[in-house]
């Protein structure tokens, strides 16, 4: 490589500038190579195949088995002897897209109830307390356990028989009688939904808490002075400050919040009322034997999750790359 | 102080423990039924009754479990090794030389840190069975790399960003290639960062689930989520809880020390990418 020519002297000229800068440009190339060429073994290549497959019939047993088949993965008509025409494939699936739905609803609700948490708590963590610095490690606890043990304690505080969450309830009589939370089709969503919350407000707060960091003290100061409702001061100057953190804060956690898999997998498996995408395409890609159709709805998934960032980018005009990527 | 502004106060500090009882709660009663056996564990305390270590006893003689903490320490300690070894020459390359197409490069890294795990699921799952890893460490350790690779580039590449131009002129200045201004130079320097982005990088090896429940087969093989998530007792009717949680807090423990160990620095490192600008 580059190590060769260190002897180069002081540079003075423009020629010999020039060459300086290919040399920097030379090493540059061969440092990003490794790195790439293993983000192409590990990303590009296993979607490429991922989608290719999604157009097969491949199956577990037979990985290199698979045919071509077309769209039908994804649906396809067939006209019975009778006349009757049946569509097929994962789009006229009705498992497929209560998925989505189940996602969409987990997704747009938790991220909104974080979003809202995650503020309050940055706007208390902002504010100069005694122990505040106990309180900022506090919340790092949820974020630091986890996923699979948060499923697991929580799942221990919902048990029906002798969880802490039905007795608290019962206590403060807020039920009357024990609640079946994870197994209950109509509260399981939400049994998701509480421990979600739980787990992640922590970092969308510290991600707020940066953002109000930033905003210069004086900007208060002159409201006070002023007497403006601190309501208004909210309104007019902490939210619209802080908007940049708070969408790229929004837009990190949504992307988690729509390819969920861990969390549902053990704290209510095999119930309809949360299964979600990936889910899903995971128990027809392993379990189910349907390695071509679990890709189909994999590729959908996918191709969601780009349109959303695509849309947000777009509409929200996110400057991800900050100020010296441009 | 006016009364309005008592009450405000004391308003504020029950919103401040509220938050810390919220936070801690969770586990405070992971822990309490970990030390809890037999009739107890199907009784709701909020103080401990009595302080049993039964259960992690019968957690560390297990046959599989030690075991599947030593896959998961493994398998971190290699994926992260490895991200920061490729990371760190590609950071420097992405922050300090000016090519063209570098924004966009950027761009696609992050692209790839935002991938559903699941979109490459069936194309790993093919790679993993062809090079003949599968139900090895190697499988999740390769596969991990599609989240770890770009967080630390993106990370160092922040960091790397902001030390100072003149430390690099004065190394060029005295004849040194870019391999030497990144050993000798920056990587004093950047040591900091480094057990950052490491650690941030090893918990989300730790913590990954989906890839270890997909391409481990045996018992033997399994790292830590997975044979905590398939715990289970004898009949399927009965989940032992009291082992359950302390298989969970043993692992999560040395999780929280460290996370409130280097807060500071996570916290920066957490928002080093998005934040700024």
């Amino acid at each position: 490589m580059t190590e060769t020519s260190s002897a180069l002297p002081p540079a003075t000229g423009g020629g010999r500038e020039r060459s300086l800068e290919d040399q920097r440009r030379r090493a540059a190339f061969w440092f990003l190579v490794p790195m790439l060429v293993m983000l192409f073994c590990v990303a590009a290549w296993p979607l490429l195949r991922s989608i290719y497959f999604s157009f097969t019939d491949t199956t577990l047993d037979n990985l290199y088995g698979g045919k071509w088949i077309g769209f039908d993965n994804y649906l396809y008509r067939r006209e019975l002897s009778s006349g009757r025409v049946l569509w097929r494939g994962t789009l006229a699936d009705a498992d497929w897209w209560n998925a989505v739905w189940n996602t969409v609803r987990f997704s747009i609700i938790s991220v909104s109830i974080e979003t809202v948490l995650g503020l309050l708590v940055a706007l208390v963590l902002n504010a100069r307390f005694v122990g505040r610095g106990i309180v900022r490690a506090a919340i790092l606890i949820p974020w630091a356990i986890p996923t699979i043990v948060s499923a697991r304690m929580w799942g221990l505080m919902f048990n029906d028989q002798f969880g802490i969450i039905n007795d608290m309830l019962l206590k403060l009589g807020l039920i009357d009688h024990k609640i079946a939370w994870t197994a209950n089709i109509d509260t399981a969503m939400i049994a998701v939904l509480i421990v979600d919350i739980w787990k992640t407000t922590p970092f969308m707060a510290l991600l707020c808490l940066a953002g109000l960091q930033m905003i210069p003290r004086d900007i208060y100061e002159a409201a006070k002075v002023d007497g403006v409702n601190p309501v208004k001061v909210f309104f007019r100057v902490t939210l619209p400050l802080v908007r940049p953190a708070l969408m790229v804060a929004v837009i990190f956690r949504m992307l988690d919040a729509l390819r969920i898999f861990d969390l549902i997998y053990v704290l209510t498996p095999n119930s309809a009322a949360t299964k979600t995408m990936s889910i899903i395409s995971r128990e027809n890609m392993i379990d189910f034997n349907k390695f071509a159709y679990g890709s189909a709805q994999s590729t959908l998934l996918f191709t969601i999750i780009a349109l959303f960032v695509i849309l947000y980018i777009w509409l929200g005009r996110v400057d991800l790359g900050g100020k010296d990527a441009r | 102080m006016t009364a309005t502004d008592i009450i405000k106060k004391v308003a504020f500090y029950f919103a401040v423990l509220l938050i810390v009882v919220v936070a801690v709660f969770p586990f405070y009663y992971a822990i309490l039924t970990s030390l809890e056996t037999g009739t107890a564990l199907f009784r709701v305390n909020y103080l401990p009754e009595v302080i049993d270590f039964a259960n992690y006893v019968s957690v560390l003689t297990a046959r599989n479990f030690p075991r599947s903490v030593l896959n998961s320490v493994f398998i971190a300690s290699v994926t992260v090794l490895g991200a920061l070894f490729l990371a760190v020459t590609a950071s420097y390359a992405l922050a300090r030389v000016r090519f063209r197409g570098r924004a966009l490069l950027l761009m696609t890294i992050l692209a790839v840190s935002m991938f559903p795990q699941i979109a490459v699921l069936a194309g790993l799952f093919e790679l993993v069975r062809f090079l003949g890893i599968f139900n090895t460490p190697w499988a999740m350790i390769l596969s991990y790399t599609i989240f770890t690779l770009p967080f630390t580039v993106w990370v160092l590449t922040t960091f790397m960003r902001d030390l100072p131009l003149e430390i690099e002129e004065a190394a060029i200045v005295d004849g040194a290639t870019p391999w030497v201004i990144i050993t000798q130079v920056f990587l004093p320097l950047l040591w900091p960062a480094l057990v950052t982005t490491g650690l941030l990088a090893f918990i989300a090896a730790w913590n990954e689930f989906l890839f270890a429940l997909t391409f481990t087969a045996s018992e033997t093989q399994r790292t830590v989520p997975v044979a905590i998530a398939l715990l289970s007792g004898a009949s399927q009717f009965e989940t032992p809880w009291g082992t359950i949680m302390a298989a969970s807090v043993l692992v999560t423990v040395p999780l929280v020390l460290l996370v409130l160990i280097f807060q500071r620095k996570i916290v920066s490192g957490l928002t080093a990418g998005g934040v700024k600008g």
